[in-house]
């Protein structure tokens, strides 16, 4: 599938898909990578070197600075693959340089499967082994 | 988007890896607005500054850029949340304070300065007419672009981060021409006898025109605080960053305002706005200086209540700047003599006083449209003059 880059790389890893958009802001926590918002379909799970997958960001725009704080505490995810990266997770990914594409029909992703990212300047690719 | 040899070193990481990040920040958003290039801003004003709302990972990642990056221009603070001197005698848990207070050092490092207001036209930051500048503050935003006529999106806290450091903007919104039309035109037929009038206007006009841009007609005369508290409180209900008042606010002249829609604002109007941000009958405390006072009001709020004794604590809210003139002239002593005081680097919202009162008397309409969500209070909604009656 093809995309558009909102952050550069070549990663590849194992898919974490939520179909219900993230708010990372009180919705993971920075310290563990754990998925703590209540109700949530990840609920306890952790983000930690997953390609994480959802359609959208939510929540508040301390949910950038979250990101980041994942990144530097060793427990973000390897990448993520959005349907519509808005301002929040785009400015996370940017500033944690997490590889991030968006623009992809995410429904065609299962979680678990093993899926290969290679997002140039431009233009992105994922690849579903 | 066309960027320039210097834009490109950047980005590509000749200036360090906080300059490259934040430059591609600025580019990915110009590339999801449809910026064509980029453009130097000549004043930056950055908020997202109380350890309250934005945390350790904010606190975190300030500290990195503060260990590699400087600004390139004039950097202006929103306000924190505390008074940054008087913080014990205030009441604030040291924990906080030791946290908000590392903050503050990580902005001071990058070279920004700390005047902790949502005023910075009032307090040192004045852009000129059409210049090109980048805040975040909404109400800053709505002022800078009406009254001044400068130009600014509302930024977030990272991207006007990202402008101070760069020294750019992408170039889209409200920087161009064609984006600063108006799309509705207020007939003003209600008479305004105050700044909390404007406020209680703000407020209907921007439930009605949400992200719009209205044109006022029908007003006489307005003071730069009207005019303050009447975008605060467009930009609070509703997304309002720039408006224009038919002979009063400098690009009123050049827009077009034929065949767009029209709404009205009468007594009744007015009268129904007041109705609605009026939801306690006796205030606790009254705070004012949403968004924080100018001198003028700092004046006049002192020859109201010189020689008189207040039944209930009054706060005046202002910036550091504006206080230390104040002091000067001992308006400090009068009002503290009536039983008021006068805070600065903060202000009511994002200070804790739903631990100390339950009804607030304000005459900021924005002030009244965040208190009962944020600080759990009741509000009484007045002027200046009746609050203080």
């Amino acid at each position: 599938m093809r995309g558009r880059t909102i952050y550069p790389g070549k990663v590849g890893g194992e898919a974490m898909v939520s179909k219900e958009p993230i708010g990372f802001y009180g919705g993971i926590d920075i310290k563990t990578g754990i998925v703590i918002e209540k109700g949530h379909e990840l609920e306890g799970k952790c983000v930690k070197d997953k390609i994480l997958v959802f359609p959208y960001g939510k929540g508040s725009t301390v949910g950038s600075y979250v990101i980041y704080g994942l990144k530097k505490n060793g427990v973000a995810p390897r990448a993520i693959i959005n349907k519509e990266t808005e301002t929040i997770v785009a400015t996370g990914a940017i500033l944690a340089a997490i590889p991030c594409v968006d623009g992809i029909d995410i429904e065609k992703i299962k979680d678990g499967d093993v899926v290969e990212i290679n997002a140039g300047e431009k233009e992105a690719e994922v690849i579903i082994k | 988007m066309h960027l320039t040899k210097e834009q490109e070193k950047m980005l590509n990481g000749e200036y360090g890896s906080i300059v490259s990040r934040m430059m591609r920040l600025l580019v990915r958003l110009g590339d999801v607005y449809g910026a064509e290039k980029m453009i130097p801003v000549a004043s930056v004003q950055v908020a997202g500054v109380s350890y309250k709302s934005i945390g350790d990972p904010g606190l975190e990642f300030l500290q990195d850029v503060a260990s590699e990056a400087r600004v390139k221009v004039l950097t202006f603070l929103n306000p924190a949340g505390m008074d940054l001197e008087n913080w014990k005698e205030l009441g604030i848990d040291e924990k906080f304070a030791e946290k908000q207070l590392a903050i503050i050092e990580a902005f001071k490092k990058m070279g920004i300065v700390i005047s902790a207001t949502c005023t910075p036209y009032l307090a040192g930051n004045l852009p000129r007419y059409r210049q090109h500048i980048a805040w975040s503050e909404s109400s800053a935003v709505s002022f800078a672009n009406s009254v001044i006529g400068a130009r600014t999106n509302r930024e977030g806290g990272p991207s006007a981060l990202a402008a101070a450091i760069t020294g750019y903007t992408p170039y889209y919104g409200l920087h161009l021409d064609e984006n600063r039309q108006p799309n509705v035109v207020v007939e003003v037929k209600a008479e305004l006898k105050n700044s909390t009038d404007f406020a209680a206007m703000g407020y209907f006009v921007g439930r009605e025109v949400k992200k719009g841009i209205p044109y006022y007609r029908g007003i006489r005369d307005a003071d730069v605080d009207d005019l303050k508290e009447l975008g605060a409180a467009m930009a609070a209900s509703g997304a309002v960053a720039l408006y224009h008042v038919e002979g009063i606010t400098p690009e009123a002249n050049e827009v077009e305002t034929e065949g767009i829609e029209k709404i009205e604002f009468g007594e009744e109007e007015l009268g129904e706005i007041y109705e609605k941000l009026n939801t306690g009958d006796e205030p606790d405390i009254v705070i004012f200086g949403c968004p924080h006072a100018s001198l003028n009001e700092i004046i006049k709020i002192a020859r109201l209540v010189e020689g008189r004794k207040a039944r209930k604590p009054f706060w005046i809210c202002t910036s550091r700047a504006v206080k230390e003139v104040a002091e000067r002239m001992e308006l400090d002593k009068k009002i503290e003599e009536a039983g008021g005081k006068l805070v600065a680097d903060t202000c009511m919202v994002v200070s804790p006083i739903e631990n100390m009162f339950s009804t607030t008397g304000v005459n900021s309409a924005k002030a009244a449209h965040y208190l009962p969500g944020f600080c759990k209070q009741k509000v009484v909604f007045r002027s200046m003059e009746d609050l203080l009656r």
